[in-house]
């Protein structure tokens, strides 16, 4: 017996007298070959009381350096946007937390009025008549968005801007090698997708077309010009957008775009070292039918009683099984109950106060930064949370230098793109003040010039 | 939704549940009483388009209840001429009419000794009955 | 609760706001975004105090059937207790706000949690190597059987086709399309296991894998498994397990030594993660040596001063399947439950889910529940049973549907119901090890009471359930003519914040 079952000795007796079997051990011989039962206890910790494991587990966050040991300016995906104290109650309760996915509705009207008022929420965002109840988050989101154009289309090719996200792009690689697409990327020119490259790469074969907005470089791309560019194509025209900047953004349904998909991390979810969170995943009516995952639907109950259920199930993986749109069972259904909260806390003027504040910020902090000796914007192109900058000393260093002094200052676009070695990305959130941005100016600056400095002396690294 | 098992004695069956209605070149396509009561309340049909090629023994389109999808079986080769609007819009005419309000395709027949092979309404009620 | 529901766009008022924006301490410049991409209109959100806010959610809550609060042994599902514990662990800012691109020499913490988990995971299943990345079961999936076609292509071989039972989940189907393969359905022979004469006609040289579930979704462990192992070896193919069932032999038997090859655990099942109302989930895998080089990007590896760093130089990977590392906030939950139990907790966890499966359905027998609902295979079972409504149907004339509903008015949440398909009218019922015997003995008397009823009056289960916040919904309806969304009054312009 473990503190989490209950089966005292008596109890036992009783149990097994009214099976038919004399011991425990008989039910597993009955029916478990012995070539495959171990003969042996798993070679694994004893284990622990409810305070020691607390007291391992507290060690190992210790061991973390996390945004509230640092003042943090990383983003690249996931952002440190402030979690209000009403998401961490609401999903504390039993009612959320320990319900399964709403199989039987008449008790499960909670999860499902969440399910639809989520999807209405994202429908709003991203300007889309249609939106599910999340998947897993936002780079296979990007996957499965091609997915859906695989089955709409049946064509080969999928063309992707170099802006979108590196995982969201390896994701699309991975899953594309099982049923058989070939992707292109397209390289960016000026801090966006190169306009020519991405006209010229689409044809007749193309399935979808895949950019990110803003992009990964954080500039804002021309998201009807390279939607319109696939006009008349047949590909499915799919956006892979960031949540919180489509308060003051163009949304992807006034843009052309068919499908749009994104992280939710943002909206209201912990970084969590990358996850949980959610993704959204939203289209225009004419891909109602191909959509991935469970979508509630509003109904009537017997007595005529407003209600909601799962709706369009024939799509899923339960009943279509080898045909269904997507193999997704379980999503993120707490994670989507944040991102709804979180939007409804917002509101729809906070939001758009929150995306100006940001712009404002990050004007701000870009053009303080580029003052400084060494460093540089690697584009010109408006952003609206987070920026690129060029370091004329190894930006890794420059980082850990910068981390010493208690400032994150970015992400390292050497890390994940070859052509920017000398890149900084510098990500802004309503949690990052004035204060902090002037901290970070002053930090970053004294790092360069050490860096420089340092390598003017001809000290190897 | 109609009650009772039935299976008229002008039409033909094939084995998996489907019927035509031949008229010279051209038959009519449905499924039967037992099919629609096997799938329920049918809530969508995506019809094929006018001009598509159905074999016989293989599937020409799927129907759709609330929690099951099932592949509908060409009882002969051919090429649809027509498809039934109606059943588009609402779809349990299949339930409450199935041999009559809730027909689905109508086909030209490009194998006419396909027809032989079809079963006549007492060898299908036969079939069932096992 | 039984107030007609509105949802949170129908409350609220214009100006109205639980959000303080931080004041903008930046001087402020015009023209920043050109026009053209800037938005017109303003998502039309709802404008909510924080008291309405939480009071709208709070009872949304309330018109959920919970764990916490009553006994839900929905099979195939593991609803088991989720210990409190794990919540408040997870979200220590030191997990709950790192950042996944903070420099793993600043992570040492995470990595060093997720490495024994990797560990933990691996000793359990009987496989060498572990990668945490896949978002859920059926994310799990795909990875072994991409995973496998890796493996046969750097063989220089390309298979087409990938076996699965007629019991498998749907997501077993699903997925060997998504990855490219024919699924070829293998039958079920009268004992509930693997039909070995179907599956040896069907094992050719193009099958990549057979996916196995293990006990099945019939709560029934195959004892021909050893036998199941060498056919699919020896055509050269790799076998799957879905680790969905896996709570049922935790520390009595390891799909390693059953000969699998790529397992995935449901950490959302087996070690309690809550279910969240439908995620998030976390879908592990584990495989064995020859599978290793292929595995997704990138891997967690201990340096020779024993600190840990990510690995992203790895030629032959699959390469990754979704951002980051996986669902970190998941392992901490899982990581905290392996340590609590340890080795003979987990032992313990998987022998009282098998005890209490098989000390429930005795107990239905006992009853005489089981001559309406008769087992379907089998005497004894694994973790959880199937029993078929098929004979309650005819006799009582109440379909396993009307039953489950009936169960709702008890306070029960239902088994799963329709599942297996190849069960006519199936209860698949999972009670789990954390469910006292007290618990099961109500479960027991209340589908005998359930019948007894519908002896007489079958009509009260037939319309079942009457005491919920809503009663039968029309589904067919929600489907013919779709409401996805709340439909909105015309937007306001953007920009007016007030």
């Amino acid at each position: 017996m473990s503190r989490y079952t209950a089966v005292s000795s008596d109890d036992l007796r009783a149990m097994l007298a009214e099976i038919g079997v004399g011991s425990l051990g008989e039910l597993f011989e009955r029916q478990i070959p012995a070539g495959v039962r171990l003969g042996r206890g798993l070679d694994l910790p004893a284990g622990m009381a409810e305070q020691d494991v607390y007291a391992h587990l507290r060690g190992l966050a210790e061991r973390n350096t996390s945004a509230e040991d640092e003042v943090t300016f990383l983003g690249a995906g996931m952002y440190d946007h402030y979690v209000p104290a009403v998401i961490d109650m609401l999903l504390g309760r039993s009612e959320f937390l320990t319900h399964y996915t709403p199989y039987q509705p008449e008790i499960s009207q909670g999860g499902l009025q969440v399910m639809f008022e989520f999807q209405t929420a994202i429908s709003e965002l991203t300007g889309l008549p249609v939106s599910n109840a999340s998947v897993y988050e936002g780079p296979s989101a990007v996957a499965a968005a091609a997915y859906l154009a695989k089955l709409a289309n049946g064509k080969p090719k999928v063309v992707v801007s170099r802006g979108v996200h590196p995982h969201a792009r390896a994701a699309l690689e991975t899953t594309a090698v099982g049923y058989g697409a070939q992707i292109v990327e397209i390289g960016l020119r000026d801090g966006v997708t190169d306009p020519d490259a991405w006209a010229d790469a689409i044809d007749g074969e193309t399935g979808a077309v895949v950019f990110a907005q803003p992009n990964f470089l954080g500039a804002v791309e021309d998201a009807e010009a390279l939607a319109a560019a696939a006009k008349g194509s047949g590909a499915v025209v799919v956006g892979s957008y960031d949540p919180i900047p489509l308060g003051i953004l163009r949304p992807p349904g006034e843009c052309g775009v068919d499908v749009a998909v994104g992280e939710g991390q943002s909206l209201g979810n912990r970084l969590d070292f990358g996850g949980p969170s959610f993704g959204f995943f939203s289209a225009t009516e004419a891909y109602l039918r191909r959509m991935p995952g469970r979508i509630a639907g509003e109904t009537r109950d017997v007595d005529g009683k407003r209600g909601f259920v799962l709706t369009l199930q024939t799509r899923e993986q339960h009943i279509r099984r080898e045909k269904a749109t997507s193999n997704i069972c379980t999503a993120q259904a707490l994670n989507a109950l944040a991102g709804v909260v979180y939007l409804c806390w917002l509101g729809g003027r906070g939001l758009v106060e929150l995306g100006e504040l940001l712009l404002q910020r990050t004007h701000y902090a870009r053009e303080a930064l580029v003052a400084l000796d060494g460093v540089e914007a690697l584009h010109e192109r408006a952003v609206v949370r987070e920026f690129a900058l060029r370091l004329d000393a190894p930006v890794d260093r420059v980082i850990a230098r910068c981390q010493d002094a208690g400032v994150n200052p970015g992400f390292w676009l050497g890390r994940e793109y070859e052509e920017y070695p000398d890149g900084l990305l510098v990500a802004i959130t309503e949690q990052r003040s004035r204060a902090d941005i002037d901290r970070l100016v002053e930090v970053l600056g004294a790092a360069v010039v050490a860096e420089r400095e340092h390598a003017g002396l001809g000290v190897a690294g | 939704m109609s009650a009772d098992p039935t299976c008229p004695s002008d039409l033909l069956y094939h084995p998996e549940h489907d019927w035509a209605r031949v008229n010279e070149d051209e038959a009519v396509f449905g499924i039967t009483w037992f099919a629609q009561d096997q799938l329920g309340q049918l809530v969508f049909w995506d019809a094929p388009a006018v001009g598509a090629k159905v074999t016989k023994d293989e599937p020409y389109t799927e129907l759709e209840s609330v929690k099951a999808v099932s592949d509908v079986i060409a009882p002969l080769s051919g090429e649809v001429i027509a498809v039934n609007a109606a059943v588009v819009d609402e779809p349990e005419l299949v339930n409450t009419s199935p041999y009559d309000d809730g027909w689905l395709v109508r086909v030209r027949i490009t194998a006419p000794d396909e027809v032989g092979a079809l079963l006549d309404a007492a060898a299908y009620r036969d079939l069932v009955d096992r | 609760m039984s107030a007609e529901a509105a949802t949170i766009f129908e409350k609220g008022a214009p100006g109205r706001r639980a959000f303080t924006c931080p004041e903008l301490d930046v001087p402020v410049v015009d023209g920043l975004l050109p026009e053209g991409m800037r938005r017109g209109q303003r998502a039309r959100l709802p404008e909510v105090s924080e008291p309405e806010l939480v009071r709208h959610y709070v009872n949304l809550s309330k018109r959920n059937f919970d764990l916490d609060s009553g006994f839900y042994p929905l099979g195939s599902c593991t609803m088991k207790h989720n210990p409190r514990l794990h919540e408040r662990v997870a979200a220590l800012p030191g997990h709950a706000r790192l950042h996944p691109w903070q420099d793993p020499a600043r992570a040492q913490g995470a990595l060093e949690l997720m490495w024994n988990l990797e560990r933990a995971l691996g000793e359990i299943a009987g496989l060498p190597h572990v990668s945490l990345q896949p978002s859920a079961g059926s994310h799990g999936e795909l990875a072994g059987v991409l995973l496998t076609r890796a493996f046969h292509a750097d063989h220089g071989e390309q298979r087409t086709k990938v076996l699965t039972p007629d019991t498998a989940h749907g997501t077993n189907p699903a997925t060997v399309t998504m990855a490219g393969y024919e699924v070829v359905k293998v039958g079920t022979n009268p004992d509930g296991g693997v039909d070995l004469d179907d599956l040896r006609a069907k094992a050719d040289e193009d099958v990549a894998c057979l996916m196995l579930t293990n006990p099945n979704t019939l709560g029934i462990f195959d004892p021909n498994i050893e036998q199941i192992a060498h056919i699919v070896h020896d055509i050269g193919a790799t076998l799957y397990y879905d680790g969905a069932n896996l709570n049922a032999i935790m520390g009595v038997s390891r799909p390693g030594d059953m000969g699998f090859d790529i397992v995935h655990f449901n950490l959302h099942k087996s070690f309690t993660q809550p279910h969240g109302g439908g995620g998030p989930g976390s879908g592990p895998i584990a495989v064995s040596e020859r599978i290793e080089p292929y595995l997704p990007r990138p891997v967690i590896v201990q340096r020779p001063d024993g600190s840990f760093d990510l690995d992203d130089d790895r030629p032959k990977s699959i390469g990754k399947l979704r951002g980051f590392q996986g669902n970190y906030g998941c392992f901490v939950r899982a990581y905290a439950y392996i340590r609590s139990l340890g080795a003979e907790g987990l032992r313990d966890a998987s022998q009282t889910a098998v005890l209490n499966a098989n000390y429930l359905l005795a107990k239905l027998r006992q009853l005489g529940v089981t001559d309406q609902l008769p087992l379907a295979f089998g005497q004894l079972c694994m973790h959880e049973f199937v029993l078929s409504g098929a004979p309650m149907k005819r006799q009582l004339k109440i379909r396993t549907l009307d039953l489950a509903k009936r169960l709702l008015d008890h306070g029960y949440h239902p088994p799963t119901v329709y599942f297996p398909l190849l069960v006519d009218e199936a209860l698949l019922i999972e009670p789990t090890e954390t469910e006292t015997k007290e618990t099961l003995d109500a479960f027991a008397h209340t589908l005998a009471t359930i019948l007894t009823e519908a002896v007489h009056d079958p009509d009260t289960a037939r319309h079942a359930p009457h005491t919920t916040p809503v009663r039968r919904l029309d589904e067919a309806h929600a489907a013919k003519h779709p409401t996805i969304r709340q439909p909105l009054d015309p937007a306001p312009e953007a920009g007016a914040a007030a």
